[in-house]
């Protein structure tokens, strides 16, 4: 029978498309691939609601035993970061203004519109998703690790045995911890950016006073763009968290596997990311 | 978490027609027909060779997965349970991992503490003085602001089991507790058992329901009080002593490291 279909596809009757080679081959990787991503999506948001339910039922709930633990989280995947993204900051805003100038200073107007343009590029896009993707390098990867670990070793098991339920204990505060965390270190690399960018155009001779570079910034930003910004920052939180407290938690990992569930977490969290941002653009498109 | 007295008559495990599945695969069965009742304050010990699903029946017997099929009740409620509202009654059973188990970013004293301070809702501070009398019970006193992977596996195994007693159980269920500890260390947990078993102290004098798996049997004697041995997918519950050596066979002879042909 599969010889008798063989011959029909490859035989000159057939379009061209079909006797293309491998196409089979192309058709079932990309099957599966779709599959597996359709799984993967399912699995991540029954995962999301289960802990968005948890977060809200047990807010209170061993609150002295949990928020301590959501302490150490913000302090991790925030405070202890400060540092790094203070001096990221400082590159943004000098990069954005500098090519800025570089590639548009012929142009008298710019000078008016240099304000806009560190909002534009910088609070409403930058600024939110290179903070994520930082606190994903830095912290995200240390979740899956830490969890898959544990996972492996039984301490998940432990939990469950002791009548502790591990997306309590473990999720929560890692999904507290990071959406803060991201929040936090979003505003003050926004507020270092636009910051050095003013230094930028300081030390460039640029005729550009700081009231009328304030007042630019002032007239660009609208009540609309901060709540969008905390939205997206903490929505950027939570989102990392669940994805990668999602592949080191939520499925039965041998030690060994652990090293492909940290590649698998942080490939689908950047996506996830780049598409919740692409849905804040079309959001501020239509408002 | 001391039995109601409407509770006291029934057994504490009962299982009918039992099939346990493979921890992290269902789909493989590795003990069929388990029918097998444990009444309060006895003392069971499960024997089977390494790789018969000691690990998975005791599993699912501590409520870590459910059964593939047939019915088992703990305490007259069905089990494994899953309900919020039901913890109460999943906390009368306390579990002792082989190894421990033990959550490596906490210290023992940390481990030990944090069923108590979780359920009770506790600070550190508050729960020291419920813990240390316990961490000493178990010789763990000069271990106790370090953390597990700094302590020998035989001291992890036993800040599993002060884990366990924490929040004083009626029933405890031990995997392999004796598997690889040299004669001072397993003299320790044959005693302490034993005084868990008739009353100990700690627990106000209760006799506690120990469920206690092991891949020889011979060290067990005339501590534990009831046998059970896991063979070829089979449960078989023979009860005392005397009887598991009139079972005889092999799936006995094994356990008790008798060898073929009465030599």
């Amino acid at each position: 029978m599969q010889n008798g279909n063989a011959r029909t596809l490859e035989s000159p009757q057939a379009p061209l498309f079909w006797r293309a080679p491998l196409h089979r081959s192309y058709a079932n990787y990309f099957g599966r691939k779709l599959f597996e991503f359709l799984l993967t999506v399912h699995g991540v948001g029954a995962f999301a609601l289960i802990t968005l339910g948890v977060l809200l039922s047990k807010l209170r709930s061993s609150n002295r035993v949990i928020y301590p633990l959501v302490l150490r989280e913000v302090s991790r995947a925030g405070l202890r970061l400060l540092p790094m993204f203070l001096f990221l900051a400082a590159a943004l805003g000098l990069v954005v203004v500098g090519q800025t100038l570089t590639w548009l200073g012929r142009i008298p107007a710019v000078m008016d519109y240099l304000g806009t343009i560190m909002v534009v590029v910088v609070v409403r896009e930058l600024g939110p998703l290179i903070a994520a993707l930082l606190v994903l390098a830095r912290i995200g990867t240390a979740n899956v690790v830490e969890l898959g670990t544990a996972r492996a070793l039984g301490e998940v098991d432990a939990l469950e045995a002791l009548g502790i339920d591990p997306i309590h204990y473990l999720v929560v505060p890692r999904v507290i911890g990071m959406a803060v965390g991201i929040l936090s270190l979003t505003v003050y690399l926004i507020l270092g950016a636009l910051v050095t960018g003013y230094l930028w155009i300081f030390v460039q001779d640029v005729p550009v006073r700081p009231s009328e570079y304030f007042n630019q910034l002032a007239g660009a930003l609208s009540g609309l763009d901060f709540v969008l910004l905390a939205l997206k920052a903490s929505l950027f939180g939570y989102i990392i968290a669940i994805v990668t407290c999602y592949h080191g938690l939520a499925q039965p990992l041998r030690l060994e596997e652990v090293s492909h569930a940290t590649v698998r977490a942080v490939a689908q969290s950047v996506i996830a990311c780049v598409l919740l941002d692409a849905l804040f653009i079309l959001i501020y498109l239509l408002v | 978490m001391n039995s109601s007295p409407e509770t006291a008559a029934q057994p504490a495990i009962e299982m009918r027609g039992v099939t346990v599945g493979a921890t992290g695969n269902p789909d493989t069965t590795v003990v069929e027909d388990v029918n097998w009742s444990v009444a309060e304050g006895d003392f069971w010990v499960v024997g089977g060779l390494q790789g018969s699903g000691k690990t998975d029946f005791l599993r699912m017997t501590g409520g870590l997965m459910p059964p593939v099929s047939g019915t088992y009740s703990f305490f007259g409620g069905a089990m494994p349970i899953f309900e919020e509202h039901r913890l109460k009654e999943r906390l009368r059973l306390g579990f002792v991992f082989d190894g421990g188990q033990l959550l490596n970013h906490l210290t023992v004293s940390e481990n030990v503490s944090l069923p108590l301070r979780y359920h009770r809702n506790l600070g550190a501070a508050e729960a020291e003085a419920e813990v240390r009398p316990l961490l000493d019970l178990a010789g763990l006193g000069p271990w106790a602001d370090s953390t597990p992977g700094a302590l020998a596996r035989t001291w992890q195994q036993r800040a599993g089991l002060a884990r366990a007693l924490m929040l004083k159980p009626d029933v405890l269920l031990l995997d392999s507790p004796l598997a690889g500890l040299d004669l001072r260390h397993c003299g320790w947990w044959l005693h302490f058992l034993g005084q868990l078993s008739k009353g100990h102290p700690w627990l106000g004098g209760r006799p506690m329901t120990l469920v206690v798996t092991a891949d020889d049997l011979r060290l067990w004697r005339g501590r534990a009080r009831q046998f059970a041995v896991l063979k070829d997918k089979r449960f078989v519950a023979l009860g005392s002593w005397e009887r598991l050596e009139a079972a005889g066979g092999e799936m006995v002879n094994e356990l008790l490291a008798v060898a073929p042909h009465g030599g």
